[in-house]
């Protein structure tokens, strides 16, 4: 896995799995690597994993069948597409909109 | 685990530590890193009972490193640097090794060897020196010791290696074991290492988990300079800047910029750091 220079590493390794589960290579109720295994992996500090799968929990991504391991939540594809989304349109279209106003862009030119 | 109390230590009239206090926890993966003459290898040998501190307390799994007792021994494994084996098969030194620790698995140490693509069945001799590092480290994760002292375990590896070290070594890290790697190769490392020990001759400036760095420093890339920044160095099209991190994003560690930037402001980093 390649990183990149500014996302905190146990986010970007988040990022990755959530674009397992919706390209279906994860599916839901499907149990996922343990913290250990995807540490193996990728070559990163376990405890790292560990905050991933703690963030992934909170977002209700995951969940955790005690003895049992990780799984994908049901409803896990809903919540990263709201999620996602939801930063899209607060994060990365102000950005878009800015570059295109300061080029002189019109939405219509763009749009297909 | 492992705890250091104003620990002194010099070679005859040159001193090398300095009253350092340090405590090392359980389930963790520390890097050590320090400039060149610190004393990070002094410490690894005065933890390991291979030196005697000249005052001070040193106390690994409630033993004294330096009394070298069987109970101790068979729970820690040292990796120097420049490892050089004796002149019989690495599979005959494993099973003779092997048998001072209780722990030892030997299906573990196959099954690493051939990851590491060397063959048990040759002499150390006929070796290379990378080789025989791995052979060495492929033994030391197998001896399931509670304490692993490494220094500089990706130095004389070649490319393919390095990611193989830190996949063995995230998969040899558990709740019950402390590892801990000396390195001047942080990028070998990366990702891997958490938390992280900066040391200083008479100081240990920075034992912090990547997450506390990161909930304290800010890491930006930026395409101005910031002459206010706690660290500032320009990069291929644009500067990297470090300054005090006082938001709730965390930001990557970048551990070269780290180490820069804790060098060039010890005190005020000290500070950052307090607990």
């Amino acid at each position: 896995m390649e990183f990149n220079e500014h996302k905190p590493i146990y986010l970007q390794i988040a990022d990755n799995l959530c674009d397992k589960i919706l390209g279906g290579e994860w599916q839901p109720e499907e149990r996922i690597p343990s913290v250990r295994e995807l540490g193996t992996l990728l070559g990163v500090n376990p405890n790292t994993i560990m905050r991933t799968y703690d963030h992934l929990q909170s977002l209700e991504v995951i969940f955790n069948k005690r003895g049992v391991g990780y799984f994908i939540s049901k409803e896990a594809k809903d919540t990263i597409i709201a999620a996602q989304r939801n930063q899209f349109i607060q994060e990365e279209l102000p950005k878009i909109l800015k570059k295109m106003a300061l080029l002189g862009i019109n939405p219509s030119e763009v749009l297909i | 685990m492992l705890k250091i109390e104003n620990l002194n230590f010099s070679y005859s009239k040159h001193e090398v530590l300095k009253e350092i206090n340090l405590n090392l926890e359980c389930g963790k993966i520390y890097g050590l890193l320090g400039q060149n003459g610190v004393g990070k290898t002094t410490l690894l040998k005065i933890m390991s009972g291979l030196l005697k501190p000249k005052s001070g307390v040193c106390n690994v799994l409630g033993y004294n490193p330096f009394k070298r007792e069987p109970g101790f021994l068979q729970e820690l494994f040292f990796i120097p640097e420049d490892f050089v084996g004796p002149d019989i098969e690495v599979n005959k030194y494993a099973s003779l090794r092997g048998a001072f620790y209780p722990n030892y698995d030997g299906f573990k140490f196959s099954k690493l060897l051939t990851d590491f693509e060397v063959d048990g069945r040759s002499k150390f001799t006929k070796l290379s020196f990378g080789q025989q590092k791995k052979a060495i480290i492929a033994f030391a994760l197998s001896t399931n010791t509670k304490l692993v002292l490494m220094d500089e375990p990706s130095n004389g590896l070649d490319i393919p290696s390095k990611s193989q070290l830190r996949r063995i070594i995230s998969q040899a890290s558990t709740d019950e074991s402390c590892i801990v790697i000396s390195t001047h190769q942080v990028r070998d490392l990366e990702n891997l290492i958490d938390p992280i020990i900066i040391l200083d001759t008479n100081d240990v400036l920075v034992n912090a988990s990547v997450e506390e760095i990161s909930s304290k420093l800010k890491f930006e890339f930026r395409d101005t300079p910031d002459k206010e920044a706690l660290y500032c160095e320009p990069t291929l099209g644009g500067y990297l800047t470090v300054n005090r991190n006082e938001t709730e994003v965390e930001s990557k560690v970048n551990i070269e910029t780290l180490f820069n930037t804790v060098l060039m402001n010890k005190k005020t980093i000290k500070q950052i750091f307090k607990k």
